[in-house]
Formats: structure tokens, sequence, C-alpha cells
């Protein structure tokens, strides 16, 4: 028995150098072949990594955006059309929320002196969303609870709205007129106001008001649309169920009057997206490693008719059928696997190029790798099967027939 | 010259069939060898000493007949035990010495031990032993290409023996060579058979097949002379 396995290791020691001499022996061919497992595996792994660094870096500016909030976006029923002010309050008392910020928005018509602009869009804010960016207002001061309580006619301008109007003129203390209603200016906001999720879908806004006024002009009493701040440590799933369950008691249990999303969960979504496109693309790619492995396949089979005096030989010198056949698996296996290593070498480095010019950060995504390795082991295995096992069951006789 | 008998032929039939029609390559062989004999099995090309070295060599199997060697039956063993039979029983040497082009002369002959599961060192020792033995201890590192005709029939020669076979099997070793490294060769094979090896050659020149003890004669697949049954 313990004969036995040494001979067998002695055997396969022999087969992989016997089968590095004959990849060797023949250099062009070989390296033919093994390009196409080469570029299987550079594409399934460029395709990996890059889309992983995609996804890493949408998944890390979703959370600058604030993974901890939830989206209220309310149809209302017939009864109640959306929020009232109390209403939001009554969420923003809920105990995993920070607070909320309603969103009021317009385009006004805005005059100053005798310049009018039309379209510019008017946002109303209420006092907390100047409590998170605290850095938003450079000059005067944010707008606060009392504006919210009052209805006060106050606001806050952009950049550009000082550039249009107040060219070379402190514009803190004049008044303006949007839609014909005249409004006090109290500060001025940087331009990138990193408004979170909802300026990226609505642009920022050039005037903020506060949102109790906003409503007023739009001649409503309730908002429609509302972001809910977490408090920290809060989470998502929990808050989102209390905030439902206190909105069913704000629209008397009548369905479908309200939608809330959480951030997290269109993170999940989106991250859940990218998975499927990267599965899709490495799967496209492997049709490369199969394309590759038929490749394999063809070489072995030539090898295979052009070995057949040797085959013969080494069957006449005592050799058993299984012998013939790992040598020539093992023959494959290494031309695959060597391909596969250099593919995963030079997707690496294209990936490291790709996620550069793109931007996103170079992950080595290890899954990838012995993704590749993998496969194209298995591709090996696989495709040389076959020709090994034809090689196998030559007759001998007819192997040496040539002699 | 007396000795233990090695194989035992009684009846050998083949035929193939080629084109839908059934050709009888041997008919009624009957041949015995012992152990230590010499012999050359003498006909022109198409006569079927091929075939015959085929069958003796474990490598074809006969149509019908009785093939016993040393004692067993041939037909009754599987792909694995023939392997084992012409690994430790069978030396072949083929007329064009058929060494791998790849391999130097040295790794040429450990090939046998290779598929025999000896262990590297000892198949250095016993290749290198080989080829001192068939005068070629300064050559063992040269590939086939960097040796002449005869050399490479020497190194044939050293891989037939290096397992240690009961029986040296050459099909018309001389074939490919110029009459004087022809007669080198059969004057390796004459001490060979001095050191008691058993050798059969398979020849179509009669001044080839004079060197062996004993010449059996084969013409269109039947034994005209030199045949025998021994019961075994």
């Amino acid at each position: 028995m313990l004969k036995s396995i040494r001979s067998t290791f002695v055997m396969l020691g022999e087969c992989i150098s016997m089968s590095v001499d004959n990849i060797r022996g023949n250099k062009v061919r070989s390296f033919l072949t093994l390009l196409g497992i080469m570029i299987g595996v550079t594409a399934v792994i460029t395709l990996i990594s890059t889309v992983s660094g995609v996804s890493g870096s949408i998944a890390s500016s979703f959370s600058e955006m604030g993974v901890g909030t939830l989206t209220v976006t309310v149809t209302g029923s017939d009864l109640k059309s959306g929020m009232t002010p109390d209403d939001l309050k009554k969420v923003s008392e809920l105990e995993q929320v920070d607070g909320i910020v309603p969103t009021v928005t317009m385009n006004g018509r805005v005059s100053y002196g005798n310049q009018v602009e039309t379209n510019i869009p008017v946002s109303g804010k209420n006092a907390y969303y100047f409590v998170l960016n605290e850095d938003l207002i450079i000059q005067g001061r944010s707008l606060n609870y009392i504006d919210d309580d009052n209805n006060s006619y106050v606001c806050v301008v952009s950049q550009e709205i000082v550039d249009t109007f107040f060219f070379g003129v402190n514009p803190v203390g004049e008044t303006i007129y949007v839609s014909g209603l005249p409004f006090l200016i109290v500060g001025r906001y940087k331009e990138d106001s990193g408004g979170g999720i909802a300026a990226i879908f609505s642009g920022s806004p050039d005037i903020m008001i506060p949102y109790t006024t906003g409503m007023k002009i739009n001649n409503s009493n309730e908002v429609n649309s509302f972001t809910i701040y977490l408090a920290e440590g809060a989470d998502s799933e929990t808050a989102k169920s209390n905030v439902e369950d206190l909105m069913d008691q704000i629209f008397d249990f009548e369905e479908d009057c309200f939608t809330v999303t959480s951030m997290a969960s269109i993170e999940q979504t989106m991250e859940t997206m990218l998975g499927m496109m990267s599965t899709l693309l490495a799967g496209i790619a492997s049709i490369a490693l199969i394309v590759g492995g038929i490749g394999i396949m063809n070489m072995m089979l030539t090898t295979v008719t052009e070995r057949t005096i040797e085959i013969g030989l080494k069957k006449a010198l005592g050799a058993i059928p299984w012998q013939i056949q790992i040598q020539f698996l093992i023959e494959s296996f290494l031309l695959s696997i060597f391909g596969g290593l250099l593919g995963v070498i030079l997707g690496l480095l294209i990936s490291y190029a790709l996620c550069n010019v793109l931007g996103t950060s170079f992950v080595i995504n290890g899954g990838a790798i012995a993704l590749g390795v993998g496969f194209s082991a298995a591709v090996g295995i696989i495709f040389g099967w076959v020709p090994a096992r034809k090689a196998s069951r030559l007759n001998p006789i007819d192997a040496l027939r040539s002699i | 010259m007396a000795g233990e008998v090695f194989f035992n032929m009684r009846g050998i039939d083949k035929d193939y069939i080629m084109g839908g029609e059934t050709v009888h390559i041997l008919k009624k062989i009957d041949l015995s060898i012992e152990e230590s004999e010499y012999l050359s099995v003498l006909g022109p090309s198409g006569s079927g000493k091929s075939t015959l070295m085929n069958i003796i060599g474990c490598l074809d199997t006969p149509t019908a007949g009785e093939y016993t060697l040393r004692g067993r039956e041939v037909e009754e063993l599987d792909e694995h035990e023939l392997a084992a039979l012409r690994s430790h029983e069978i030396g072949f040497i083929f007329q064009n010495s058929q060494l791998l082009s790849r391999l130097n002369a040295r790794k040429n002959v450990e090939l046998p031990l290779i598929y025999a599961g000896v262990g590297p060192r000892e198949r250095r020792r016993r290749a290198e032993a080989m080829l001192e033995r068939v005068g070629l201890s300064d050559r063992m590192d040269h590939l086939p290409t960097q040796l002449s005709g005869g050399q490479q029939q020497r190194v044939a020669i050293a891989r037939a023996l290096v397992g240690n076979p009961s029986i040296l099997l050459a099909d018309e070793p001389t074939g490919a060579l110029d009459q004087k490294t022809g007669a080198q060769i059969m004057q390796l094979f004459q001490e060979l058979n001095d050191e008691h090896r058993t050798i059969i050659m398979i020849t179509h020149d009669m001044n080839i097949a004079a060197h062996a003890r004993r010449i059996v004669r084969i013409i269109d697949g039947e034994i005209t002379e030199g045949g025998s049954v021994v019961d075994a």
C-alpha cells in the first residue's frame, strides 16, 4: 500500500516535469492557447474589481448623504391631503427621530428694484435644517423657530442671488420681492449647500424662506414631502415602522396615504443591483473563459494526435491508461492555470488603471481572484478530460503502427 | 538447451477485418520458447511477423488460440495486468529506436522505471548502469538527436533492459542501421544472450536472423519452419 502511494507520487512528479517539458517544447502554440484563458480571466477580474470599486464609492457617497434618514412622501386621503405643521411636530417628537425637514418648493418670480427674474427656485426650510447644516450661513443669521412659528417674511439667499441683484451691495437688510411679497434678507449662504439627497434630486434652491411661509404662498396648510433625520444609533427599520404607525393614526388608518423610504433600503437596493450587474458581467466574461477552454481542448486533441507514437511507446513500456490520462490532464491543467494566473495579474493591473481613471477606490477582490484561478483550473480539467481520455484509450497497436 | 518454458502459443489465429473482408494474418501458430533462448522470427514483409510480435508482447490479443506467458492465460488479463506484465516481463526494441526526442539518453532509459514506480535515485542508478552496459557511459546527457543511429539503438536496448525483463522483443533492431553498426548491435545481442537473456528478434534479413540460435520462418501467417509445441 505504502509502495503504491509512493509510486503514485513518483508518477505525478514525473508527469508534471514531462508536462512542463512538453509545454516548453511548444512555446508559441502553448502561449496562443493560454491566451484565451488569460483574456477570459482578465475580463472577469477587471469587471469584478471595477464594479466593486464603483459600488464601494456609491455606498460611501450614500453614507455621506446620510444613511440615517427616512424620506416620507404623502399622497393623502380624501379627507386629509397632507401633513400639517402640528402633524410634523408629532413625528419629530418620536423617540428615534432627531428632527425633520419638510420639503416645500416653488419657482418664484423674484424682483428687487427694477430688476425681475422668473423661475427662481425657492425652498421652504425649517429651523432644524439650519441646525443640521450649521456651516451653511456665511453672513447674517439663519432662519429660526420664531420665523417658522410666525410665518415670517424673511429669507436667506444664495451667492447667485447676491451676484444677480446685489452687485456691490450688502444684501443683508435689503428687501426682495418673491411672488409679489416682500421678504427681508437676513442671511446669505454658501453656494454648495450640501443639502443632502434633496439637493441632488431637485437642485439647490436660490432662496430659502420659512417653510410655513412657503406653505402659505402655495395656498396650502399641509406638507406633502419631508425628510426625517434619525437620532444617533437609531435603527432605521424600527424608526420607519414607528413613523408608519404614527402616520397611520394621523391619516385615520386610511390606506396608501404615504410612503416611508429609508436611505438604508435604497442603498441596499442599489447594492443588490450592482451585485447583479457584476454577476451578469462576470457571466458574460466567463464566455471568454469557455472559449479559452475550447482552445485548450483543441490544442490537447492536436497534441494527442501528434504524440500517438509516444503514447503507444509508453504503453509498450508498461504505462497503464490512468498514467497516460493523468499526464495529459496535468498538461492542460498547467496550461490553463498558468493562463489564469497571467490573467489575474493583467486583470488587476487593468482594473487598477481603470479605478484611477474613474476615481474610485481600488480594492483587491480576493473572491474575484479565487474565481479566476478556480475557473481556469476547472476549465483545464474539464476541457483536458476528453483529450486525455482519448489518449489513454489509444490502442498501443494502433499507436505504434506508424513505427 | 533446457530451461523453463517462457511462453507457449497453441493454435493462434489473428484476423483483421479490412474493408468488410476478413484477412487472416496469423494461421494456427504453434510456438513456444524457453528461458535463455535466442530466437529470430524470419519472414518477408506482410508475413504477419509484426502481428506475432505484438501478440507475444501482449500489445495485441489473438482472435483464437491459447497463449500462456509464464503460465498465465494472457486472454484473461485486464488492461492493468497487461501493462504490469509488459512492464515486468517484456523489453521492447523498435526499428527506429523510438526515443522521446525531448528527453536525454538517461531520461529515456528511466522511462519504464517511472511507470514501474521506481524512485528517482534508484532510477538514475539503474539507468546509468544500463547505459554503461551498452557502452554509452559518456553519452548519458545527450539528446537523441545528438546521437548516431547505432547509439540511439543502444539507448533503446538499455531502455528495454532497464526494467530487468524476462525477454527482449526486438522488431527489426538493425533495420535502420548500416551494416557495421548493425553488426555491433548483433554483437551486443549475443553478449546479452550469453548472460542468459531471452531474446526474440523479428527480421526479414536472413543474415541478421542467422545470429540467433533458432530461426522460425513465417510466410503468409504460417510457420513453415522452426515452430514447436511444448506441453506446458
